[in-house]
């Protein structure tokens, strides 16, 4: 294994601070709150801003082809920014899994979705792990799709469904004008991700991709991947969050982050994201680098960053008290995004097991591996 | 600084015309080894003149290896981690010119094996509290009292010391730091034998035990200061270089699942890969934390990883025991040995099993850590202290 760096480099801290900036003025808490009442009014200048703005659509879109040029290391500090503010944006589903989707066709959507003027959504339920069967479309010769595909994020925002539809040749993509489908938002858990139940009838599409199960497998793994670097965001502003809180609340005359009850909480939680914080960056490091140690990087930081973010936003929940459990306080955003985002892309459960294969650790009653060295 | 690969190149033919002039497979051991401090290629960190070069610290690793692959000889590490991890930075620090050229050497290569007098009954995470009494005859030291949980004790040539000076200020200001010779005839050490069966740590009496104020580290009454950045080099002491994946504790037991198809149950499946992960997790947090201190940055993470560390151990290791089921309801040996050198990774999974215990004790207790993380990196308040103020013979103890 290659010494992999794990720190970020000066043009990553550039990166993330814009994002920041940009997220501190238009992406406020309130306004964020708001789309769980039907209020979307932050999402389109917001992904407007940082589609076009900041460039951030085409991150991964080579410049040859209108993008930045850049990699899956600043993909995960955007991502990492965006969980930190739980925007309620589509970069994962477009700008990441959508367009790696197209990274390896020749269509010129690539191009219109690195510049930002279109945003697309794969059809897949959220929850499509990696390496798992996909629910398809079925294409006939016309090019016309018929199908349900149900809890699909990204689609409200997307102008555009990227489709895997089965051929009766194979598993094609295609490329359908969301006006062309039949849309049904979910009311949600996590509402700044909203699902779509999406229904096609006889809706056409242009293929864009042939052969398409392992682009599309690449694009989830890819997603997966990164998701661990907005679960890190996630779990890193419950944390900030709860010691400034506890630093200021005040209970028996004493600041209540002087309890040991809680300080030793919050160090295990400290420890927890910090090292959520590490497994993230090394998957995104790998999969930038085409390491091929990629595959178990991606594995391990979706094992380990979804159950923190889930503890991060639960704990602060708990260490909020009251004021937690109520809807003008934020961190109910957080937790809802934090347990939407562990069922996202597959459970940790589903990437322990993975791993297992991966790492020569088969479960009960699976047939020896024919291992050098092996004693049975 | 240099150029970086300049620095690397020159180190590397130094140690090339290092090696050419003495050749390990000829040159005796210890001639070898002060040979090597004396042309600053021991710890190359180190300043010159005291066995280094006055190089980044992230350099060391290429040296060690260099040496190990051309078959130089060891300096006695495993024995004398004490010595090198944490006495030898402190002798560093706070040393004279004559205590740094006086120890270092013999230290580094081994000839002089090391162990740590601070802990006592009544003073273990409360380290200030140390009651052994240490009282100036002149330009001579008297100490009395008793030390506990002192590895390899029984094999040291000299110990670093905290005792009490003056009992007549609060705890943390009476304290002195001292380099105690361990062959005065009034050091008594005796083995103190462990839940393994093993005594791998000593009880260490001193009774009327004369020590030279030369051999003071440090000024009188600033003991506390020094032994605070002795405990430092303790919990950020996780090793130069890089660990391999399923190193340690957690290979071992990956080592037995594969062995054993006929143990395998989906529960212990789930809890060995939840283990491995943060294993894994643990393995890159280390990563990460030798690349910031090779950029001198050193990051919170160091306090924590032996929380994780003492954590894994011990839960891998009780998983290994279940894994084994029958045959982890044996032991190997109880009989009571004096190890020379401790391996938690050693023996069998019953020892393995007994021995983690220890690893959230030793070095800071896992609770005694989690208040420090809480309070020196996290800034939440500190505990109340209420023996602050008090002057230590009137504490109650």
């Amino acid at each position: 294994m290659s010494e992999v760096n794990l720190l970020s480099t000066d043009v990553e801290d550039d990166l993330r601070s814009a994002v920041r900036d940009l997220l501190t003025d238009r992406c406020d808490p309130t306004a964020v709150t708001a789309v769980y009442d039907g209020d979307r009014s932050v999402v389109g200048g917001l992904w407007g801003a940082l589609a076009t703005e900041l460039g951030l659509a085409g991150l991964l879109v080579s410049e040859e082809r209108g993008g930045a040029g850049a990699s899956a290391r600043e993909a995960a500090v955007v991502l990492e920014e965006l969980g930190r503010a739980v925007a309620p944006v589509p970069f994962l589903t477009s700008a990441v899994i959508a367009t790696t989707v197209l990274l390896g066709s020749d269509s010129e959507l690539l191009r219109a979705l690195a510049s930002g003027e279109r945003t697309a959504a794969l059809a897949v339920p959220l929850s499509t792990a990696p390496g798992s069967a996909l629910p398809l479309v079925r294409a006939d010769a016309d090019g016309r799709l018929t199908g349900t595909v149900t809890s699909v994020a990204g689609a409200l925002e997307a102008h555009v469904l990227l489709v895997p539809a089965s051929t009766g040749d194979g598993v094609s993509v295609y490329a359908v004008p969301a006006t062309e489908a039949a849309l049904t938002p979910v009311v949600s858990l996590d509402m700044t991700r909203q699902l779509t139940d999406v229904r096609f009838d006889g809706a056409t599409g242009q293929p864009v991709l042939a052969d398409a199960e392992p682009a599309v497998q690449r694009a989830l793994a890819a997603g997966a991947a990164l998701l661990a670097s907005e679960q890190v965001g996630v779990a890193q502003w419950c944390l900030d969050t709860t010691i400034t809180y506890l630093k200021e609340r005040r209970q028996f005359g004493r600041i209540v982050g002087g309890f040991q009850a809680l300080k030793h909480r919050l160090a295990d939680l400290f420890t927890d994201v910090e090292q959520a914080s590490v497994a993230a960056r090394y998957a995104a490091a790998t999969l930038a680098a085409g390491d091929p140690d990629a595959e178990i990087a991606a594995a391990v930081a979706q094992a380990y960053c979804s159950d923190v973010a889930v503890r991060a936003a639960e704990e602060a929940l708990q260490l909020h008290g009251g004021i937690g459990m109520t809807w003008e306080h934020p961190v109910h955003l957080y937790l809802k995004r934090a347990k939407a985002d562990q069922i996202a892309l597959g459970t940790a459960g589903g990437h322990r097991a993975r791993l297992a294969g991966l790492v020569d650790l088969p479960p009960p009653g699976s047939a020896p591996a024919n291992r050098q060295g092996d004693r049975s | 600084m240099s150029d970086p690969s300049t620095v690397r190149e020159e180190l590397r033919r130094r140690i090339a015309d290092f090696l050419a002039a003495h050749d390990p497979a000829t040159t005796e051991r210890s001639a070898f080894l002060r040979a090597r401090y004396d042309a600053g290629l021991a710890w190359v960190f180190f300043p010159e003149g005291h066995g280094g070069l006055g190089l980044p610290r992230a350099l060391q690793p290429e040296v060690d290896r260099l040496f190990e692959s051309a078959g130089a000889p060891d300096n006695n590490r495993e024995v004398n981690g004490i010595g090198l991890g944490m006495a030898a930075p402190t002798i560093l620090a706070f040393g004279t010119e004559e205590q740094k050229r006086r120890f270092l050497r013999p230290l580094w290569t081994g000839e002089e094996v090391w162990c740590q007098l601070f802990s006592e009954p009544g003073a273990g995470s409360d380290l200030a509290a140390v009651a052994t009494r240490a009282v100036r005859q002149g330009e001579t030291w008297v100490v009395n009292g008793q030390k506990v949980w002192t590895s390899v004790a029984h094999n040291a040539r000299f110990a670093i010391l905290v005792a009490r000076t003056n009992p007549d200020v609060p705890k943390h200001a009476g304290l002195t730091y001292f380099l105690c010779d361990m062959t005065d005839p009034g050091v008594d050490v005796r083995p103190l034998r462990q839940i393994t069966g093993e005594a791998e740590f000593n009880e260490v009496f001193l009774t009327d035990v004369r020590i030279p104020d030369t051999h003071r580290l440090g000024a009188e009454g600033e003991g506390w200061k020094v032994a605070t950045a002795t405990l430092n080099n303790e919990r950020v002491a996780i090793g130069d270089a890089a660990a391999p994946r399923e190193g340690g504790m957690v290979g071992v037991v990956a080592r037995t699942w594969r062995e054993h198809p006929e143990r395998r149950t989906a529960e212990l499946h789930d809890r060995l890969l939840r283990l491995w992960v943060d294993a894994e997790v643990a393995r890159l947090t280390g990563q990460r934390l030798r690349q910031k201190l090779a950029l001198g940055q050193p990051g919170p993470a160091g306090s924590t990883m032996k929380l994780t560390f003492a954590r894994l151990n011990q839960q891998l290791s009780g998983l290994e025991l279940e894994l084994l089921g029958e045959d982890g309801l044996r032991y190997s040996d109880w009989t009571m040995v004096r190890p020379e050198r401790v391996d938690f990774t050693g023996r069998d999974a019953g020892y393995r099993y007994l021995r983690a215990k220890g690893n959230s004790i030793e070095g800071g207790t896992s609770e005694i850590l989690r208040t420090i993380v809480a309070e020196r990196v996290l800034g939440l308040p500190a505990e109340p202290r209420v023996d602050k103020d008090i002057p230590w013979k009137e504490l109650q103890k």
